[in-house]
């Protein structure tokens, strides 16, 4: 486990980032390629609206 | 019927309407309702609880009506209950800032020819000291008189002259010029005029009449709003009680409360207080003299135009205060995430021809805490004032949050 990570790390980085994107900014000051996605947790995170979201989602239609 | 299904159903009534302006009259002959009942902009409120600007509008109307002389016995009149107060958005109606609406006053009519509602809306008093604002005196009371009078006949026979004025077609060759039909109507008002103009000189009426009007058009730049309003009012009337759709239909305010209805909830509203617009003020003016958001003008962003068509008003982007270009593309693509789509009429050259956002989804305004943004005019807290600024407002997310605890707890358990 130990010895893929440190393989990857001797590898070029191409990072997607998800979040918050102060950690895209500072890969781009240090040169690395980065794309970065917009995305927070549905409803902020609140397990309660998250349900209900989930509960209303669109079903697949047949 | 599957939530998706219901939605596009309801976004295809939205955007398919067909809203023409084909009359203006009293609203008592147009709504039929009669007797001492004075109708106001947002969802239902009591005396009590409406802010000063409000209640001083609710009082001159009363006086307009002949219903009582001064404002102490109007204001017995409505404390007890023997004049009635009513919400436009319940009568096919829709009203600017207080929204008020009387028998005798004169209304727009306009027609949805796809779904056969019509939708009703006051005449645009202009600036200044009106009712809209609050404002409360001889002159107020003078200008509704003379709209009723004078103004109201004109306007509806020269209407009637013209057979019918599609407004959707208005409405997106004014898009193209500029306008957003919220905060700027300036060439939508000018069309309006150049179709009515034809009409309005071959009238048999007096020639100074009619010179009298078109001086009252041509002095207001907002001329076109309160149609623009009839309009999104006619267009989201027929998507109400679609079962199991989450798309909003009404977003209101009565200057108290900030009110929406949603398509899969029929006629119930769900409120929380409302905001004070962000923007600019005008001269000698601040944050501190304005009034909470007030005003059924919301219908316009409801129909996919107003702050969701920022990015076709440039010009309007920096009167509100949201920066330039960039920041007003920025703002129609941020309302882009929580609708449901494009409108295939209201389209924006500068986005490449895409169609403006439309169908505001209660599920997608939640799950991102994106809320719909409304550019509005900012009216004095101080009863009539008038207009202080513009700027925009945020629909409170606690609104949407009620309506999808709603819409979950009619949809059931076994849905989930």
């Amino acid at each position: 486990m130990m010895a893929g990570i440190a393989a990857l790390f001797c590898q070029e980085i191409r990072v997607i980032n998800l979040g918050l994107e102060v950690f895209a900014q500072e890969l781009q000051r240090l040169g690395v390629p980065v794309i970065h996605v917009a995305w927070s947790p549905p409803a902020g995170g609140d397990p309660r609206k998250a349900a209900l979201l989930a509960a209303l989602a669109d079903e697949e239609e047949e | 019927m599957s939530i998706k299904t219901a939605n596009q159903a309801a976004l295809d009534r939205l955007v398919q309407a067909q809203p023409v302006l084909v009359d203006c009259l009293t609203a008592e002959q147009a709504m039929g309702f009669t007797g001492r009942t004075m109708l106001h902009a947002g969802p239902p409120l009591s005396w009590e609880r409406a802010c000063p600007t409000m209640q001083a509008a609710l009082l001159c109307a009363t006086r307009y009506e002949g219903w009582a002389t001064d404002d102490t016995t109007a204001l017995d009149l409505i404390r007890s209950g023997e004049v009635r107060l009513g919400t436009c958005h319940h009568l096919g109606a829709v009203g600017p800032m207080t929204g008020i609406i009387t028998p005798s006053m004169p209304v727009f009519v306009v027609e949805n020819r796809a779904a056969g509602n019509r939708a009703h809306v006051t005449i645009n008093e202009g600036l200044g000291k009106v009712l809209r604002f609050g404002a409360n005196d001889e002159s107020v009371v003078e200008r509704l008189r003379w709209l009723h009078r004078e103004a109201g006949p004109v306007l509806g026979a020269a209407i009637r002259a013209s057979g019918s004025i599609d407004l959707r077609v208005l409405m997106a060759q004014a898009l193209r010029m500029g306008d957003e039909m919220h905060q700027r109507n300036v060439a939508a008002s000018c069309l309006l005029a150049r179709t009515l103009m034809v009409h309005l000189a071959r009238l048999p009426a007096d020639s100074q009449a009619v010179a009298r009007v078109a001086d009252f058009m041509a002095a207001n730049d907002q001329f076109f709003l309160n149609i623009a309003m009839a309009a999104g009012k006619a267009s989201t009337e027929p998507c109400v009680g679609i079962p199991d759709s989450t798309m909003v239909v009404t977003m209101a305010r009565n200057g108290t409360d900030f009110g929406i209805r949603v398509a899969g909830l029929g006629d119930r509203w769900f409120t929380a207080p409302v905001e004070v617009p962000q923007g600019f003020y005008f001269p000698g003016f601040g944050p501190e003299d304005a009034n909470p958001d007030i005003g059924d003008s919301a219908i316009v962003e409801t129909m996919g135009l107003g702050g969701f068509a920022m990015a076709a008003s440039p010009a309007v982007a920096r009167f509100v205060g949201a920066g330039g270009m960039q920041e007003a593309i920025r703002a129609t693509e941020e309302m882009a995430e929580i609708c449901l789509g494009e409108h295939p009429h209201f389209r924006i050259p500068i986005l490449d021809e895409r169609g403006t956002p439309v169908g505001i989804d209660v599920r997608k305004v939640v799950e991102t805490g994106i809320t719909p943004l409304i550019n509005t005019g900012i009216a004095g807290k101080k009863p009539g004032v008038g207009q202080i600024g513009a700027g925009v407002a945020r629909a409170p997310i606690a609104c949407f949050e009620q309506a999808l605890e709603a819409l979950a707890a009619r949809r059931g358990p076994t849905h989930g």
